[in-house]
C-alpha cells in the first residue's frame, strides 16, 4: 500500500476533531491549530460546544467540536466542512458526518464503536457508516487500545491513560499533513510542564498515532502537505480567540490612557471569558468584580467612570436588556463607559453558546428617551483587539458610553494574531478639567468642535458638582426642565455623538472595483463574506464588499459606497436589522437581504449561490 | 486628615426642594454637622442616591455628587468606592429604593462590606410616587394603592442588614439632631459598609409613622439611646432597664423586685455575635423602647481594601505588568 501513497500539495485544508466534551478535541484542534501556525499557515478555528457541561457520555447532545482551517495563504473562515473528520466516537460520527465531503477522510477509533457505544448514539444497525450512507475513506484505528498498550508500563491510571487518546488523533492528523510533530511535542511539555508524567505520556502517545500513520500509512490513498506561501508581515505571532482579544484590547487602552481598569460583570455565555481572563491579570492592576446581577456589573461600572476608571462591563444579549436603564444614566451624565456584547442566539435565554448578530438594533436603540450611543463591531478574533481598543478611546474621549459587539463566533474562534506595539496605537487622552477652568466651570460646558464635556473626578479640588439621571441645564448643569433646554440637550447630545464620524475611517470597499454587486455586512461575518466575495470574483463575477465595523456613527461616506453600486446585498445573521437601519440612514437606497437565524456561522457556498441569484436577478 | 476647620455651611448647596415639614431638611441639617465636625475635605466626598424624595439629597451637598437610578445606588456607590478608595461616600436612600427594587444590591454591598455608609432613610412609604405602601410599610396599610390595606409583612431593615452579615446598624430619628449627627459621625468612622435607619416623616403621605419618637418627650418615654459599654438605661429619668430573660429580654423598673443598675444589661456594639444586638435592633412599642444610636460595630476586612490588597500580593509575585510583559507570557511564534 506504502507504494501507491501519493502526497499531494493543498492550498487549504479543514480539519474537524470531534468526540465526547471530556475527550479533549478543543486541545487537540488547538495544537493542530498552532502547529501549522508555527509552520507558516495561516490559521481560523471555530469550537462547537454543547450547551451542558457533561452531557451523559458517549450520547448524541455531548458531542464537543473542533474545527481547524489552515491555509497556505490568507484564511478568512474556519471554513465551510470538513477535509478530515476526527470522531472518537459514533455519536461524533452521527452528528458531525454532516460536516463532510464526499471525499472528506474520516477518523475513527474502533475501540468505542461497540454494540453499547453505537445504542448510546441511536443507532439502530450494527454498521454505522452503511447505516449513515457514509462512502468516505475511512481510517480504522484501535486506538483505546494502543494507548493502552503504549502507556501500560507509565505508572498511570486508566482514567489518566484515557485523556491521552486525543493525541493519538493528533499525532495521526500531523502525519497525514506532513506536520513537524517536535512542535508538538514542545507544546505539549510547556503546557505540562509542572506534571512531567502527563507530559511525557502524552508526547509518546502524541508519536504513536504520528508512528502509526507512518508505518500503516494509515490504509489510505494520499497525505497531504500545506506549504507556506504567504508573504505574511515578519514579527512575533499567537494564537488568540476574539475574547481573549477583547480582554487585551481593554487591558491595552486602559495602559494607554494611562487609568485603572474596571470590570464590573455578571457571568454570561458566551462572555464570561472575558472576564476570567481580565480577573487573572492583576498585576496589571485590573479590578474586576464579580456583581450580584448584570444591573449591578453595569451600574458598579458608571460608578467606577464617575470615580474616574476606564469602566467596562460585559454580557451577552440577555445581559444588555437588563443594562439599558445604567447604560442611559452614562448616556445623560456623559460618562466614559464600554459596554461589551457578546452576541449569541435570542429572543430570551435562546441559544446561549450559538452565534447571531440579533443585538444591533437592541444596542442602538434599546433603551427609552432619545439616547444615542456609539456602537463598534469587531469583524474577527483578532480584530476584538483594536474594537475593543477603539471602543475605549472613544468613550474616553468623547465621554459617552461605547457598546462594542462581538458574537459567540468570534468570541470563541480564534486566528494568528501579528503581537501589537503599544506605541504604534493612537494616543488616548480623556478631556480632564484643567485647573484654570475652576471657578467659572459647569458640568455640561463643552468643547466647541467635539461638543464633549469635560471630566471633573471626583477628589479634584475646586471642582465638586452633581450630575445625575435628571435632565440638567446646559449652562448651570441645575436640574433642569426647561423645554427649550431639554431641546437643546438632545440636540446636543445626538450631534457629540454624530460628530464621531470624524474621528473613524471612511468605509472601505475591498475587491473588483467596477462591480456589479456590493456585498454589505458587520461585525463577525467579515470572513464568511469575504470569502465568498472571493469565490465569486474568482468565477469572473464582478463583487465587492464593504463591511462595517463603525455602526453608530456610521462612516462618512456610507451614503455615497451604497449608491455607487448597480446591487447592494445586506447579509446578516439576523433578519434585516442593519439592512433596516441603513435604509433609516441612507434615504432611498434599495438593499437585497440574505438573512439566516441558525446559530451557525455562515456557510460560504450557500453565501455565493445566494449572490450569484442576485447577479442573474 | 486636613487641618482646616469646616463649616456646616462648607457642605451646603442649592435650596431643598422637600415639602415644608419633611423629615429629610432635618437629617439634611444633622448630615451637614457631620460632615463639618469629621473634616473630609468636601471634594473627597461622593454623595451617590437612588431616586425618591429623599434620593434627592446629593443637590445640596456641595460635595460631588450623583443622582443615579431607581435602586441601583448601592451598586454604583460600590464601583466608585472600588474604583476610588480614597473617596468617602455616602449613599443616600429611602426604603423604596434600598428595599424594594434596590434589595439585591444593598444585601450584596452589606455582604461584601464595602467601604460605604448607607443612609435609609425610611418613612414607610412612597413619597414621590404620591402615597403607595413600601417594603417597610405594617401589614394592613391602607395607601392609594392598598385601598384595604396590605396583605403583606415588612422588612425590618436591621434584620436584613444582619441576615447580610452587617458590621455596622445603627438608628437615629430625624428629628433629633445631635443624636442624629453622632451616629453618622460614627458610621463614617466605621471602616465596612455602616447601615444607618433613619426615621423619618413624609408629613404628606404618612404623617406620623414616627409618632413614637417624634419628640423629645415621646423619645424620652418610648426610644432607648445605646451606647457601648453603657448600661441600657431609658425613661425620663432613666429608671427603666433592660435585662436578658431567657432567649429573649424584659424591661425592667429600678428599684423593683432589688433591680439595681448592676444588674442591667451593658450595651456591647463590638460582639461579634450579632444575636443580642439584632433583638435590641428589632424591639418596638408598646412593650419595650425603640433602640437608637449605635447598635452593631464590629470590624471586619473591606472589600474595596481587600481587592486593593490583593492586587498588590499579586503584582508582587507576578514577573509581568505591563501590557507588552503580558504579550510575552504567552506561546508565540516568530515569522522572519
Amino acid at each position: 500500500m506504502a507504494k501507491e501513497m501519493v502526497v499531494k500539495e493543498l492550498n487549504d485544508v479543514v480539519v474537524r476533531f470531534s468526540g465526547d466534551s471530556g475527550d479533549g478535541m478543543q486541545l487537540a484542534g488547538n495544537m493542530f491549530s498552532n502547529i501549522s501556525a508555527t509552520e507558516g499557515n495561516d490559521i481560523s478555528t471555530f469550537p462547537d460546544y454543547p450547551a451542558d457541561i457533561r452531557a451523559p457520555q458517549g450520547t448524541l447532545t455531548g458531542v464537543s467540536g473542533f474545527q481547524v482551517h489552515i491555509g497556505s495563504g490568507k484564511v478568512y473562515t474556519p471554513g465551510d466542512k470538513c477535509d478530515v473528520l476526527v470522531a472518537m466516537n459514533p455519536a461524533a460520527l452521527k452528528t458531525q458526518y454532516k460536516f463532510c465531503k464526499p471525499q472528506s477522510v474520516i477518523i475513527i477509533d474502533t475501540d468505542s464503536f461497540t454494540k453499547r457505544d453505537l445504542e448510546k448514539a441511536q443507532f439502530q444497525l450494527e454498521n454505522p457508516f452503511s447505516e449513515l450512507g457514509i462512502k468516505n475513506e475511512v481510517v480504522e484505528a484501535a486506538i483505546t487500545t494502543m494507548c493502552k498498550e503504549s502507556l501500560k508500563d507509565s505508572g498511570l491510571d486508566n482514567k489518566s491513560i484515557m485523556r491521552t487518546k486525543n493525541m493519538f488523533a493528533l499525532g495521526l492528523v500531523c502525519w497525514l499533513f506532513h506536520r513537524d510533530i517536535k512542535v508538538g511535542e514542545k507544546l505539549l511539555r510547556e503546557k505540562f510542564a509542572k506534571k512531567p508524567e502527563i507530559a511525557e505520556a502524552n508526547v509518546k502517545v502524541l508519536y504513536d498515532g504520528f508512528h502509526f500513520g507512518e508505518n500503516t500509512h494509515a490504509s489510505i490513498s494520499t497525505s497531504y502537505t500545506v506549504p507556506s506561501k504567504q508573504q505574511k508581515e515578519k514579527g512575533r505571532y499567537m494564537d488568540i480567540n476574539g475574547n481573549k482579544a477583547t480582554a487585551y484590547g481593554l487591558m491595552a487602552a486602559a495602559e494607554k490612557a494611562g487609568l485603572q481598569l474596571y470590570l464590573g460583570s455578571y457571568p454570561i455565555t458566551p462572555a464570561t471569558d472575558i472576564l476570567h481572563e481580565l480577573a487573572k491579570h492583576k498585576s496589571l492592576g485590573v479590578k474586576t468584580v464579580q456583581c450580584e446581577d448584570e444591573i449591578a456589573g453595569c451600574s458598579s461600572a458608571v460608578g467606577a467612570a464617575f470615580a474616574g476608571a476606564l469602566a467596562v462591563t460585559t454580557t451577552s444579549g440577555p445581559g444588555i436588556c437588563l443594562k439599558s436603564e445604567a447604560m442611559n444614566l452614562a448616556v445623560i451624565t456623559e460618562l466614559p463607559l464600554v459596554i461589551v456584547d457578546v452576541q449569541r442566539g435570542g429572543p430570551s435565554t435562546g441559544l446561549p453558546t450559538k452565534s447571531e448578530q440579533t443585538d444591533l438594533l437592541q444596542v442602538l436603540f434599546g433603551r427609552n428617551g432619545e439616547s444615542p450611543m456609539p456602537v463598534i463591531a469587531a469583524n474577527s478574533p483578532t480584530d476584538c483587539f483594536d474594537a475593543a481598543y477603539m471602543a475605549c478611546k472613544i468613550a474616553l474621549e468623547h465621554m459617552t458610553p461605547v457598546v462594542l459587539l462581538t458574537d459567540a463566533y468570534i468570541a470563541n474562534g480564534s486566528a494568528a494574531w501579528h503581537l501589537p506595539d503599544l506605541n504604534q496605537y493612537p494616543e488616548i487622552c480623556p478631556p480632564y478639567v484643567k485647573p484654570e477652568m475652576a471657578g467659572s466651570w459647569t458640568p455640561f460646558q463643552r468643547d466647541p468642535n467635539s461638543l464633549v464635556r469635560y471630566w471633573a473626578v471626583p477628589g479634584t479640588k475646586g471642582f465638586m458638582h452633581r450630575i445625575g439621571g435628571l435632565e440638567k441645564s446646559s449652562e448651570t448643569g441645575a436640574i433642569s426642565t426647561d423645554p427649550e433646554n431639554h431641546n437643546l440637550m438632545t440636540q446636543l447630545r445626538a450631534e457629540k455623538v454624530a460628530r464621531i464620524a470624524s474621528c473613524i475611517p471612511d468605509l472601505e470597499v475591498e475587491g473588483c472595483e467596477d462591480a456589479d454587486l456590493l456585498i454589505v455586512g458587520f461585525g463577525g461575518t467579515y470572513g464568511h463574506l469575504h470569502s465568498a466575495m472571493d469565490v465569486l470574483n474568482d468565477q469572473g463575477k464582478k463583487v465587492a464588499l464593504a463591511h462595517f465595523k463603525y455602526l453608530n456613527p456610521l462612516p462618512k461616506n456610507t451614503a455615497e459606497v451604497l449608491r455607487r453600486y448597480k446591487k447592494v446585498v445586506v447579509a446578516e445573521q439576523n433578519m434585516g436589522q442593519l439592512a433596516g437601519y441603513l435604509r433609516m440612514k441612507v434615504e432611498g437606497v434599495h438593499l437585497y437581504q440574505f438573512n439566516q437565524v441558525k446559530g451557525q456561522p455562515f456557510v460560504v457556498k450557500e453565501l455565493a449561490e445566494a449572490f450569484n441569484r442576485i447577479l442573474n436577478a | 486628615m486636613s487641618e482646616t476647620k469646616y463649616t456646616a455651611a462648607d457642605y451646603k448647596a442649592g435650596q431643598p426642594r422637600w415639602c415644608p415639614g419633611c423629615g429629610d431638611h432635618a437629617f439634611l441639617n444633622s448630615f451637614h454637622k457631620a460632615l463639618a465636625e469629621l473634616g473630609v475635605p468636601p471634594h473627597e466626598i461622593a454623595v451617590i442616591s437612588g431616586i425618591g424624595c429623599s434620593s434627592r439629597l446629593p443637590y445640596y451637598m456641595n460635595t460631588y455628587g450623583m443622582h443615579t437610578i431607581h435602586g441601583r445606588a448601592a451598586a454604583i456607590a460600590t464601583g466608585a468606592k472600588v474604583a476610588n478608595p480614597n473617596l468617602t461616600i455616602w449613599q443616600i436612600s429611602g426604603d423604596g429604593d434600598g428595599l424594594a427594587i434596590g434589595g439585591n444590591h444593598f444585601i450584596h454591598a452589606i455582604r461584601r462590606n464595602v467601604d460605604i455608609n448607607i443612609v435609609l432613610l425610611n418613612n414607610r412609604i412612597y413619597g414621590l410616587t404620591k402615597g403607595q405602601y413600601s417594603p417597610t410599610s405594617a401589614r394592613g396599610f391602607v395607601s392609594k394603592s392598598s385601598p384595604y390595606g396590605t396583605v403583606e409583612d415588612p422588612f425590618r431593615p436591621a434584620e436584613l442588614c444582619f441576615g447580610a452579615r452587617g458590621r455596622f446598624f445603627a438608628r437615629c430619628a430625624a428629628v433629633d439632631g445631635g443624636p442624629s449627627v453622632e451616629v453618622l459621625k460614627a458610621a463614617a468612622h466605621h471602616k465596612g459598609t455602616s447601615v444607618i435607619e433613619v426615621l423619618q416623616n413624609c408629613v404628606i403621605f404618612n404623617d406620623g409613622t414616627h409618632n413614637a419618637v417624634a419628640k423629645k418627650e415621646d423619645r424620652e418615654r418610648n426610644a432607648i439611646y445605646l451606647e457601648h459599654g453603657k448600661p441600657m438605661l431609658f425613661g425620663p429619668n432613666h429608671e427603666f432597664g433592660l435585662m436578658q430573660e431567657g432567649f429573649g429580654l424584659k424591661v425592667v423598673k429600678l428599684g423593683e423586685n432589688g433591680i439595681s443598675e448592676k444588674d442591667i444589661l451593658v450595651h456591647d456594639a463590638h460582639c461579634e455575635d450579632n444575636t443580642l444586638q439584632l433583638k435590641l435592633a428589632l424591639m418596638e412599642g408598646p412593650d419595650f423602647p425603640i433602640a437608637l444610636g449605635v447598635i452593631r460595630d464590629v470590624e471586619a476586612p473591606t472589600y474595596d481594601e481587600a481587592v486593593a490588597e490583593q492586587i498588590e500580593e499579586v503584582s508582587a509575585k507576578k514577573k509581568y505588568h505591563n501590557f507588552a510583559e503580558l504579550l510575552d507570557t504567552n506561546d508565540t511564534w516568530e515569522i522572519k
